[in-house]
């Protein structure tokens, strides 16, 4: 079954890692990849995002679409990244996601399969 | 089919202890076979309506558990009539179930452990182990929780549909994961229990959630005999059971351990406890549901209130409090603390926790109490005050009223 893992920083995680020095940087990289790295064979798709500076959003429906700098507004949590994983269920997706050493949140999302509602 | 009527009542009551004990069973056979979740749960709530209808008119069947497989195998047949490759999948199923690929264990424990599953929120896990695991209907679960029914249903319905959307599989988990879900587990029986032992309806409920509660810790221990938290927790719940008959006074006025009558607990419940509970330390893998059962022992067997050994309580709740620490775990042991170190210690211990614990009742009940014993009335009668605004409980509410007013 595949899942998206939407990796989410809170603005607390964001004000340590801007603390941290770039020996401690290094090696919170090193642990992202090596997690990477261990999980090749189930990791199918996914990117990191640029800065949530660099986000542009559409708000559609009332009248003309909005366009708005930034990501949806006041949000305290960005997504920073995602990556598309194939797992047998969700039990597995969780113990992958248990050992995540980089932002604070993960959302774990089914990819629709079926036709669309 | 046997011949005598019954009446409605009494085929209701035959039909709750029958659903109990089978529905799990035939939800877990279905699953089997069919892999869906959904459809075999409603299935089997489909036939528990049907018995509901006729049972009462037709009368019990020989065999009921055997019967409500029937009905809901048949409706399965019906309702998959055109689905070929389902059709011959529900045709395999047999009453009782093979012990060829799994054995009943499994099943019930793979349905239990799917209710609870972490990414349910706890108040789906509840309906959903209520409904699935015990076979009550949704109005039944309502009318415990005193919510409306559609609430439930919808409830249940959202469960259902993220355990098959969401891939959420059905299964023991491993056995590294074991220790995390099955605490889950653990804590929807015991909130199950508490909410039916202590609940914020009163005496009136329809359905005894209490019961429900002994009977899943009661399973659970059957299916996983090694495991001494289950032990704890059954233990637990029978000791606390034990006592019910003196909880109460015949008005419905709540009777504080120390004022009950001795005479009207049941003692040989409270042995055979006690002796359960005993198995389960010597297996020396301590846990909070093992704690907190020893020292519902330990109230339980003093044969008088001044016979209470608080040397024991206090040490048992550092053990909890060392386990898994919680404001309201210090606060029992405050109350302990009173008998080994006097009310002046326990006072001090008691206000350390009003940041956390000013707006629960029993810390306030409880500073009532010990600035009582420190001749302190005044300020006794303020925090009785406070307690009593906080309490939403009839029964406490009655006996407090009662403190306020003497």
């Amino acid at each position: 079954m595949k899942y998206v893992l939407l990796f989410v920083e809170t603005e607390e995680f964001a004000a340590e890692f801007r603390a941290m020095g770039p020996a401690e940087r290094a090696r919170a990289f090193e642990r992202v990849n090596e997690w990477f790295a261990a999980h090749a064979g189930r990791i199918t798709g996914g990117q990191k995002l640029r800065d949530p500076e660099t986000a542009t959003t559409v708000r559609l429906g009332a009248g003309e679409p909005v366009v708005v700098d930034g990501p949806f507004v006041e949000g305290k949590e960005v997504v920073s990244g995602y990556t598309e994983i194939d797992v047998a269920d969700l039990d597995e997706a969780l113990r992958m996601v248990r050992t995540w050493p980089g932002c604070p949140v993960v959302e774990i999302r089914p990819v629709e399969t079926g036709p669309m509602e | 089919m046997t011949s005598s009527p019954y009446g409605t009542a009494e085929s209701h009551d035959r039909l709750a202890r029958v659903v109990r004990e089978h529905a799990g069973r035939l939800a877990a056979s279905l699953i089997q076979v069919t892999g869906d979740f959904s459809t075999a749960e409603d299935l089997v709530q489909d036939a528990v309506l049907v018995a509901l209808k006729r049972w009462p008119q037709e009368g019990i069947p020989e065999r009921p558990d055997a019967w409500l497989f029937t009905v809901a195998r048949r409706r399965g047949l019906d309702l998959l009539r055109r689905q070929e490759n389902y059709r011959r999948k529900l045709a395999r199923l047999r009453w009782p179930p093979d012990d060829g690929e799994t054995s009943e264990p499994d099943e019930r424990l793979r349905l239990i452990f799917t209710c609870c599953h972490p990414a349910l929120t706890q108040e789906a896990q509840i309906a959903l182990t209520l409904r699935v695991v015990c076979g009550l209907t949704t109005a039944q679960i309502a009318r415990a929780f005193l919510v409306r029914e559609s609430t439930v249903a919808q409830r249940i319905t959202r469960a259902k549909q993220k355990i098959t959307r969401a891939g959420i599989p059905y299964r023991v988990p491993d056995h590294e994961e074991l220790a995390g879900r099955l605490s889950q587990v653990l804590a929807v029986i015991y909130l199950l229990f508490n909410e039916g032992y202590l609940s914020t309806a009163g005496q009136a409920q329809s359905h005894d959630l209490a019961d429900d509660a002994e009977w899943l810790a009661a399973l659970l221990d059957r299916l996983m005999p090694t495991e001494p938290e289950v032990a704890g927790l059954l233990a637990l719940i029978r000791l606390h059971r034990a006592r019910t008959a003196a909880r109460f006074t015949p008005e419905g006025t709540l009777v504080r351990l120390e004022d009950q009558d001795r005479s009207l607990w049941d003692h040989e419940a409270i042995a055979a406890a006690a002796a359960l509970l005993t198995r389960a330390i010597r297996r020396q893998r301590p846990g909070p549901y093992q704690l907190q059962a020893a020292i519902v022992a330990c109230h339980a067997e003093a044969p008088r209130w001044a016979d209470t050994d608080w040397e024991q309580i206090v040490l048992l709740y550092d053990m909890l409090l060392h386990l898994a620490p919680s404001p309201v775990t210090r606060l029992h042991r405050a109350v302990a603390l009173r008998y080994t170190r006097g009310p002046r210690a326990a006072l001090v211990e008691v206000d350390d926790l009003a940041p956390e614990l000013d707006h629960y009742y029993l810390f306030h009940a409880t500073r009532a109490d010990l600035l009582r014993a420190l001749d302190r009335p005044d300020e006794a009668r303020t925090a009785d005050r406070l307690a009593l605004e906080l309490t939403t409980n009839p029964a406490e509410r009655t006996l407090l009223q009662e403190r306020a007013a003497s």
